[in-house]
């Protein structure tokens, strides 16, 4: 991805060394984030691949593409692979990393080598994750329920764990990297409320990996020493609680779809506001609705466990506060559709990515309701509808999000436009697939299909082959995307240093920026978004 | 580049604008990694609270089989290393390589002490049977809730004793740099930063202590 | 924070404040006092770990901000176990929970 055709007499952070060496050792945020995209497109692909063959295997009814043990380990691996190495680094790991520094003026992080740590213990993380694909795969399920996971199951575990805990070090490492940024690396004038909303995401993505990633590291580590030794922690049979496993698993893994979400939400806001030409509607809330989302987040995850054998009690409190948290999500949809309301609308790529993330999120979002009234999830728990709505968060939601934060800032990070008419037409054709896709999943989640199966009666084949289509022509459009991004990394037309007339600090400095990200000492002397002052006139 | 426009301080990297800057920053980035571990040790010890209630006649009759002397002079070792350390910062902050590298050492001796004390209390649980797995073997009623027990203890304090050979590991780092640097002017932040990581795996030590050894009462 | 050097006899005195409580922790252990032994115990390390966390790590001289994390680790390791441990007091077909 390093490649800008013809020589340019402006130094930058692409053209000041091609060597691969420079690339492996770089402490340049900017490549970092470079090397995660890289790094995770690859995940992306082999857990995509994963997801076109159980998507395949259901086309019809009897299990005739894959055995049941065979589709155990591809809808695992398929998890495991895009949750732990594609979704949880994805947005704050790219995007963050090559525009945390830029937005807040800063020359990089606070820590760098630190950062290029977090991006070698994520490869080992990664590596130990394909291990344990290539000897077979796990057939646990991406949740490692013990005692299942931990002295039944005869596939290599402990490797996919050890794989989980070495990335979650590194997710730990750019947490801490990115909050001790945030705090103390802002440009002179920077203050709080006048950062960008992305950056407010960001921060409360790092809190919640601060504070919920270590449990998660524990709590495998636990099931991989009971899987080692063979005792029982988590095994019934020998005296221990399969429940505790759960509530510490979903301390962390509640937070983390915050973790995936969140700085999609902070990617849209970003893009809302440079295509309606306007600032974010009701910024302060938008704002402290992260911070909301991170810590209500931390206190909702027993509704994973309202049918595992937790007390009604606790199930009843934790219904409770799961319906709080929708709160601070739908005033961030609110007001980004205010902000739309009136706008100068610029119908460019990123509006329609930001569209689409909108629609499917809230539809994502509203489903999750039903899922948290302790009635209707003892019906709905562990069916497609749990299926479907997790995939209206984690793809509608956080992959939309992070692909439209990709184009929104591709210019910048290439010094490349992208074919613009591709680009709109890869937002539909995502749009439409995915709707295909899971659509119907909720409606065979109502009528009673429930998730990790690889046959099932005639009657919801109709269902099933509507989604496998849907799947195909999702497959189809994201390998369409990679395509002509990469293609146009190298022969797309050299971008401005600001395409959208957005502001933000990251717009102000040419495309691609310079390795120390401007040229000149940042003071920062207006708001963000600060549209209707005038036309010309920054720092 | 455009760092020629900053003065050159040889303690400053380039990231940074100033040394209070610089300071503050590692600081913070140390308390909020030390909050990682609160979290990473609190999952096993929420664990330990929810066995050692659901088992707490086993639990009581299992740690009879811990030595609470020893680990009493554990937990004594490891306040007498944390003091040093201490005494270390202050040291390092008044410029006193010398004294800075003495407290340095008795704080690192300290370390390998509770190391030993804890390498013969291990093997004393390996010649009994009492580790977690196909060797385990207990005479009783109760053998769910003892090997629970073990497990969670050597769960526990395996994590503590990695944390405990990491110390002796970065504070050797430490001093060898003091050690090599001793004639110039140093930045005390590196010896702050690892004094409030050992501080803090003296501060497992003190809850692990009571939970582990003295749980259910011990007889002099 | 910086310019504040605390004094090695504030570094003596915790210490020596420690040691007393670790002498308390084990004798209140040789007693049987029921179900106060564990709070007791626990009580005391609280005390201890405020002794070291104030005046060994320096958190009473620190910037707010570390203050505040510290604390934030503290919070959310109070909602980990407090949010965990009541679906056990309310679960009834647990040995040693059930009322
Ligand atoms: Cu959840």
């Amino acid at each position: 991805m390093s490649a800008v055709a013809e020589p340019k007499t402006e130094k930058n952070y692409l053209n000041v060394d091609y060597s691969i060496k420079s690339w492996l050792t770089t402490l340049d945020h900017k490549r970092i984030g470079i090397l995660y995209l890289v790094a995770i497109t690859i995940f992306f692909m082999v857990g995509g691949f994963m997801a076109l063959l159980i998507r395949t295997e259901l086309a019809t009814p009897q299990g005739d593409l894959l055995s049941s043990d065979q589709y155990n380990r591809a809808f695992t691996m398929h998890g495991v692979v895009l949750i732990f190495f594609f979704l949880l680094p994805s947005t704050p790991a790219v995007l963050g990393n090559f525009l945390l520094p830029i937005m807040i003026g800063a020359r990089d992080v606070a820590f760098p080598k630190l950062n290029l740590a977090s991006w070698y213990a994520f490869m080992i993380g990664g590596t130990l994750g394909v291990i344990s694909l290539v000897l077979g795969g796990i057939d646990t399920g991406w949740t490692f329920y013990a005692p299942y996971s931990s002295n039944f199951s005869n596939t290599p575990v402990v490797w996919a764990i050890a794989g989980a805990f070495v990335a979650g070090f590194g997710n730990i490492a750019t947490a801490v990297n990115f909050i001790v940024t945030i705090h103390k690396m802002r440009a002179p004038g920077l203050t709080w409320f006048r950062l960008p909303l992305f950056v407010w995401a960001q921060y409360a993505t790092a809190v919640i990996g601060v504070l919920g990633t270590p449990v998660i590291a524990i709590t495998i580590f636990l099931v991989a020493f009971e899987r080692l030794t063979g005792m029982g922690i988590f095994d019934p049979a020998r005296g221990g609680d399969p429940i505790l496993m759960q509530h510490l698993f979903w301390f962390y893994s509640h937070p983390a779809v915050y973790i995936m979400i969140l700085p999609a939400m902070g990617v849209t806001s970003e893009m809302i506001a440079a295509a309606s030409q306007k600032r974010v509607f009701g910024y302060e809330f938008v704002a402290f609705s992260s911070l909301a989302i991170a810590i209500i987040g931390f206190l909702v995850w027993g509704h994973h466990l309202f049918v595992s054998g937790q007390s009604v009690f606790a199930g009843l409190v934790f219904s409770v506060l799961t319906f709080i948290v929708a709160i601070p999500s739908a005033i961030k949809t609110f007001n980004w559709v205010a902000t739309m309301y009136k706008g100068n609308l610029q119908m460019n790529t990123p509006m329609f990515w930001a569209v689409a993330f909108l629609g499917l999120f809230l539809i994502g979002g509203l489903t999750g309701l039903f899922l948290s009234s302790l009635a209707t999830d003892i019906h709905l728990h562990d069916t497609y509808f749990v299926v479907a709505h997790f995939h209206y968060i984690m793809v509608g939601g956080a992959i939309i999000g992070f692909i439209g934060g990709l184009h929104f800032w591709w210019p910048k990070i290439t010094g490349r436009m992208y074919p613009e008419s591709w680009g709109k037409a890869g937002a539909i054709m995502v749009f439409t697939g995915f709707s295909l896709t899971f659509l119907p999943q909720f409606v065979l989640g109502q009528l009673g299909m429930p998730r990790r199966y690889h046959t099932y009666p005639e009657e919801f084949q109709i269902l099933h082959v509507l989604s496998t289509g849907g799947a195909y022509l999702l497959g189809f459009a994201m390998t369409t995307i990679i395509v002509y991004l990469a293609w146009s990394a190298k022969y797309g037309k050299p971008a401005p240093p600001n395409p959208w007339k957005a502001k933000g600090l990251e717009w102000e400095t040419p495309s691609p920026p310079p390795t120390e990200n401007f040229t000149y000492k940042v003071v920062v002397t207006e708001p963000a978004y600060n549209y209707h002052k005038d036309s010309g006139g920054h720092h | 580049m455009s760092t020629e426009t900053q003065e050159h301080d040889p303690l400053l990297a380039h990231q940074f604008e100033d040394v209070e800057q610089q300071t503050d920053s590692y600081v913070l980035g140390m308390w909020v990694f030390l909050v990682t571990e609160v979290l990473f040790f609190g999952g096993m010890i929420l664990a330990f609270i929810l066995y050692r209630n659901m088992y707490f006649p086993a639990f009581a009759e299992a740690h009879q089989k811990l030595d609470w002397r020893l680990g009493g002079v554990n937990t004594i070792v490891l306040l007498t290393s944390s003091f040093t350390m201490a005494m270390a910062v202050w040291a390092s902050q008044k410029r006193d390589y010398g004294k800075q590298l003495m407290f340095l050492t008795i704080t690192v001796l300290c370390a390998l002490a509770f190391l030993v004390i804890k390498y013969f209390e291990y093997s004393a649980k390996f010649e009994h049977h009492l580790v977690p797995g196909t060797n385990f073997h207990f005479d009783g009623q109760n053998q769910n809730g003892v090997q629970l027990f073990f497990g969670l203890y050597f769960a526990l304090t395996g994590l503590h004793g990695f944390h405990v050979l990491v110390g002796v590991l970065v504070i050797g780092v430490l001093m060898f740099r003091v050690w090599k640097l001793r004639k110039q002017e140093q930045d005390y932040v590196p010896t702050e930063l690892v004094g409030l990581y050992w501080h803090f795996v003296d501060i497992v030590w003190i809850f692990l202590y009571p939970m582990l050894y003295l749980l259910g009462g011990v007889h002099i | 924070m910086h310019g504040h050097i605390s004094s090695p006899a504030t570094f003596i005195k915790t210490f020596i404040i420690l040691l007393i409580l670790m002498a308390v922790t084990v004798l209140v252990a040789t007693k049987d006092l029921g179900w106060l032994n564990t709070p007791i115990a626990m009580a005391i390390a609280i005390c201890k770990t405020a002794f070291v966390v104030l005046f060994f790590m320096g958190l009473k001289y620190s910037s707010r901000l570390s203050q505040v994390w510290a604390g934030v680790g503290l919070l959310f390791f109070i909602i980990l176990i407090g949010l965990t441990i009541p679906d056990y007091l309310t679960r009834h077909d647990l040995p040693g929970w059930s009322e």
